[in-house]
C-alpha cells in the first residue's frame, strides 16, 4: 500500500476512545493472533483461555501469585513509562532491576545481622533504588553528553549487567559450600511477610505508593512538567530554559529506580537471598505494560495488574495442558507490544471511521 | 602438523566458526540500517530460523529444507517489520523489540507443543545437518563459505551497483529519493528482506550446521553483538566483518581461557570477555575511540507530503 493510497486524515480519535477502546481493541487483536496458535497447536483455545482465568482468579491463592506477579509488573512498566514521557526509550529496565535487586541484596547481606526490621527493610529499598538508577545513569550520562544513542546503549547494558552478576554470583557472593550459584540466606529482619498464602507481599505497597508518586511527580510538580516538556518538543523545552541534559539524567534515573525495585518484590519478598536471573523478562514485559497502560500510572497499574494475571493463569493452564508452556505469556506480550506500539496506526483508522459514521 | 601450528590453525577455524552467524547478521542488518530502517529485531530473526531449520530438518531428513524453512520464518519476521516500520510508519525500536519477545515465547511453545522435548528439537543426525566440508576438524560447513562470500557482495551491491546508490540515498535522505520518482516503500522492503535472508541463514547455520538442533534462547545475545558489530565497524562491510572477527575471536579465547591462570594477571573473568563487545561498542559510541555517525534518516519513518 502506497502512501498516497492512504485516506485523508479523519478526525482524532475522542479522548475514551484513545485510552479506553483502542488498548482493548489491540489486546483484543493479540489474543485473536494467540487463539489461532493455540489452535494450530490442537488445543481448543476457549477451553485454554477458560482455564487461564480460573488460573488467575479462581482462589484466593491464585489472587495473590496474581497481585504478585503484578507487582513486578508495575515497576518495570511504570520505570518505561517515566523515560517515555521524556521522550527517551529504556529497553534497559532489564539489567537495572537485575543491579537494582543486587544493590537491594548487597544492603541485606551487610547489614541484615546489625539492623532492626523497620531499619533494614527502607535500607534495602534505597539501596535497589540506587543502584538501578546508577545502571541507568551510564547510559543517560552517554545520550546527555556523548550523544550516543539510549537504546542501543541500555540493551548492550543489560548484557554487561547480566555478565557482571553471573562472575558475582559465581565467584564472590556465593555461598560457602553452595553448589549452586545463590547467596546465604537472608537474615529473618530482611524477609517481608507473604500475603494471601502466596509470593504476594507488602512490595504491592510500595508498587501503589510509586503508581500515586509518579503521577503526582510528572502531573503536580514543575521537575514533572519540565520532564514532559523534553518529551514533547526538545527545542521549546530549552528555550523554556529547562537544562535539557538534567532532565534526561533525572528521567533515567527515576526510570532505573523504579525497575530496581523489581529486585525488593523478588528478593525480599519471595526469594530471600541473592541469586541469577530473578529479574527474567520483568524488564521487556514493562515496555508492553507501559504501551498498554498508554504510559499513564493508572494505565500501568490495571495493565501490570492484566499481565499478571496473564502470567498467574497461564502458569496454572501449562499444568492443565502440556501442550502449552508457560511461554505462551511471551507469546501475547510480543504480540501486544507488536498490536499497542509498533503497529498502534493499524485499528485507529478502523476506528476512526467507526466512530465518524455515527451522527 | 606440530602443536603450535595446530593450536593457531583450530584458534582461526574456532574465530571463523564464531563469526560466522554474527556476519550474517551484521551484513543483513546493514541493509536495513543504510535504508534507514533500525533492526533490533536480528536476534528474532535469527531465533525462529533456527528454530525452524532444526524443526523442518529434523522432520523431513533434508538440512537443505531447512535452510529454506529458516529463511522463509526470517522472511516472515521481516516483512512484519516492514508492514510495522514502512507502511505503518509505526516506531521501529518498538517493532524490532516486539519480534525479539514474539521470537523467544513462539520458538519454545512450537518446540514443545510439536517435540515435547522441553522447547528443544530432537538432536540431529550427521546427514540432517550442514556437516565440514575440507577439514573435519574446524567445522567448514558450506554456510561457513557463504558467509564470508556474503561480506565482498553486501559491499558490491551497496557500493558499486544503482540498488546500492539508491538505498544509501533513502538511508539519507528519502526525500531526494522520492522526488527522483522512486519508490522510497518498495526500496526499503528491498533492504528489510535482504536483512531477513541474510538473518535467516545465520540462524540456519546455529541450529543445523555449528549446532546439532535447536535450543531455547540459543542466539544468546548474538543478533545484539552483530547489532555492535555494524556500530563497530561504522556501517562499512568490511570494517563490521573485522570487528564480527574480532568479537568471534574474543568469544574463541574466552572459551580457552576458562579456569586457565594467566602468568601474571591470575585467572581472567571469563564473564569480562563475554562483556567486551558491548563495553567496547559503548566506548565507541561515546566518540572515545572515534566517531559512528549512523544513516542519517535511520529510525525516521518517511511520509510522504501531499
Amino acid at each position: 500500500m502506497s502512501a498516497s493510497r492512504r485516506p485523508p486524515p479523519a478526525r482524532p480519535l475522542p479522548l475514551w476512545a484513545d485510552v479506553i477502546v483502542l488498548p482493548l481493541v489491540n489486546i483484543a487483536l493479540a489474543f485473536i493472533v494467540v487463539g489461532i496458535i493455540v489452535a494450530i497447536i490442537g488445543v481448543d483455545p476457549l477451553r485454554a483461555l477458560r482455564l487461564l482465568v480460573v488460573g488467575a482468579v479462581g482462589s484466593p491463592q491464585s489472587i495473590g501469585y496474581t497481585l504478585y506477579y503484578a507487582t513486578n509488573f508495575a515497576f518495570t512498566g511504570l520505570a518505561v513509562a517515566v523515560a517515555f514521557h521524556a521522550g527517551l526509550f529504556n529497553i534497559g529496565g532489564e539489567g537495572q532491576a537485575y543491579i537494582g535487586g543486587l544493590g537491594c541484596g548487597l544492603a541485606v547481606l551487610a547489614f541484615d545481622g546489625v539492623l532492626p526490621a523497620w531499619l533494614l527493610i527502607p535500607v534495602a529499598i534505597a539501596a535497589a533504588a540506587l543502584f538501578g538508577a546508577a545502571w541507568a545513569a551510564v547510559p543517560a550520562w552517554l545520550q546527555a553528553w556523548r550523544g550516543s544513542h539510549i537504546v542501543i546503549t541500555t540493551i548492550m547494558f543489560n548484557f554487561v549487567a547480566s555478565a557482571l552478576m553471573v562472575y558475582l554470583m559465581v565467584n564472590v557472593l556465593i555461598a560457602p559450600g553452595s553448589m549452586t550459584p545463590q547467596s546465604r540466606t537472608f537474615g529473618p529482619a530482611a524477609q517481608l511477610p507473604a500475603l494471601m498464602g502466596s509470593a504476594l507481599n507488602l512490595s504491592i505497597v510500595l508498587a501503589l505508593a510509586c503508581c500515586v508518586g509518579v503521577w503526582i511527580f510528572l502531573w503536580h510538580t514543575s521537575w514533572g512538567y519540565a520532564l514532559r516538556t523534553i518529551g514533547h518538543n526538545p527545542a521549546a523545552a530549552v528555550y523554556a530554559g529547562t537544562n535539557l541534559r538534567r532532565m534526561t539524567m533525572l528521567a533515567m534515573c527515576l526510570s532505573g529506580a523504579l525497575a530496581g525495585f523489581v529486585g525488593v518484590n523478588e528478593l525480599l519478598g519471595v526469594q530471600h537471598r541473592l541469586l541469577l536471573d530473578f529479574q527474567a523478562g520483568y524488564g521487556f514485559a514493562g515496555i508492553a505494560v507501559a504501551l498498554m497502560g498508554r504510559n499513564h500510572p493508572l494505565g500501568v497499574a490495571l495493565a501490570a495488574l492484566l499481565f499478571g494475571a496473564l502470567q498467574q493463569g497461564g502458569a496454572e493452564m501449562s499444568f492443565d495442558i502440556p501442550e502449552i508452556t508457560r511461554e505462551m505469556v511471551v507469546v501475547i506480550q510480543g504480540l501486544v507490544i507488536l498490536f499497542s506500539g509498533a503497529l498502534e496506526h493499524l485499528p485507529r483508522p478502523w476506528l476512526q471511521a467507526l466512530l465518524a459514521r455515527r451522527p | 602438523m606440530d602443536d603450535a601450528a595446530s593450536l593457531v590453525f583450530l584458534m582461526f577455524a574456532a574465530t571463523l566458526r564464531v563469526a560466522t552467524p554474527l556476519v550474517f547478521c551484521a551484513m543483513g542488518g546493514l541493509f536495513s540500517e543504510k535504508s534507514g530502517i533500525i533492526d533490533v529485531g536480528l536476534e528474532g530473526k535469527m531465533l525462529v530460523a533456527a528454530f525452524f531449520a532444526a524443526a523442518t530438518a529434523s522432520t523431513t531428513g533434508s538440512p537443505w529444507a531447512g535452510v529454506a524453512a529458516g529463511v522463509a520464518a526470517a522472511e516472515v519476521l521481516a516483512l512484519l517489520h516492514g508492514f510495522a516500520c514502512i507502511t505503518h510508519r509505526g516506531n521501529q525500536v518498538v517493532s524490532g523489540v516486539a519480534l525479539n519477545i514474539l521470537a523467544a515465547g513462539l520458538t519454545v511453545v512450537l518446540g514443545n507443543a510439536w517435540f515435547a522435548q522441553g522447547g528443544q528439537t530432537p538432536p540431529l543426525l550427521a546427514s540432517e545437518r550442514l556437516m565440514p566440508l575440507f577439514f573435519p576438524r574446524a567445522g567448514d560447513n558450506i554456510l561457513l563459505y557463504v558467509g564470508l562470500l556474503s561480506v565482498p557482495l553486501t559491499w558490491w551491491l551497496i557500493a558499486r551497483t544503482r540498488f546500492g546508490l539508491r538505498l544509501r540515498a533513502v538511508g539519507e535522505m528519502p526525500l531526494a529519493v522520492d522526488a527522483a520518482g522512486i519508490s522510497v516503500t518498495w526500496l526499503r522492503y528491498r533492504a528489510v528482506l535482504l536483512c531477513g535472508l541474510l538473518a535467516g541463514l545465520a540462524g540456519s547455520y546455529l541450529s543445523i550446521a555449528q549446532g546439532a538442533g535447536f535450543s531455547r534462547d540459543m542466539t544468546a545475545g548474538q543478533g545484539f553483538i552483530a547489532l555492535a558489530a555494524i556500530i563497530f565497524g561504522k556501517w562499512r562491510p568490511f570494517p563490521a566483518f573485522g570487528a564480527c572477527l574480532m568479537f568471534g575471536l574474543l568469544d574463541a579465547v574466552a572459551i580457552r581461557l576458562q579456569g586457565l591462570k594467566v602468568p601474571g594477571i591470575g585467572e581472567v573473568p571469563v564473564q569480562l570477555i563475554q562483556a567486551l563487545p558491548y563495553l567496547l561498542t559503548m566506548f565507541l559510541l561515546a566518540g572515545f575511540i572515534g566517531r559512528a555517525v549512523a544513516p542519517k534518516a535511520v529510525g525516521v519513518p518517511y511520509e510522504k507530503e501531499r
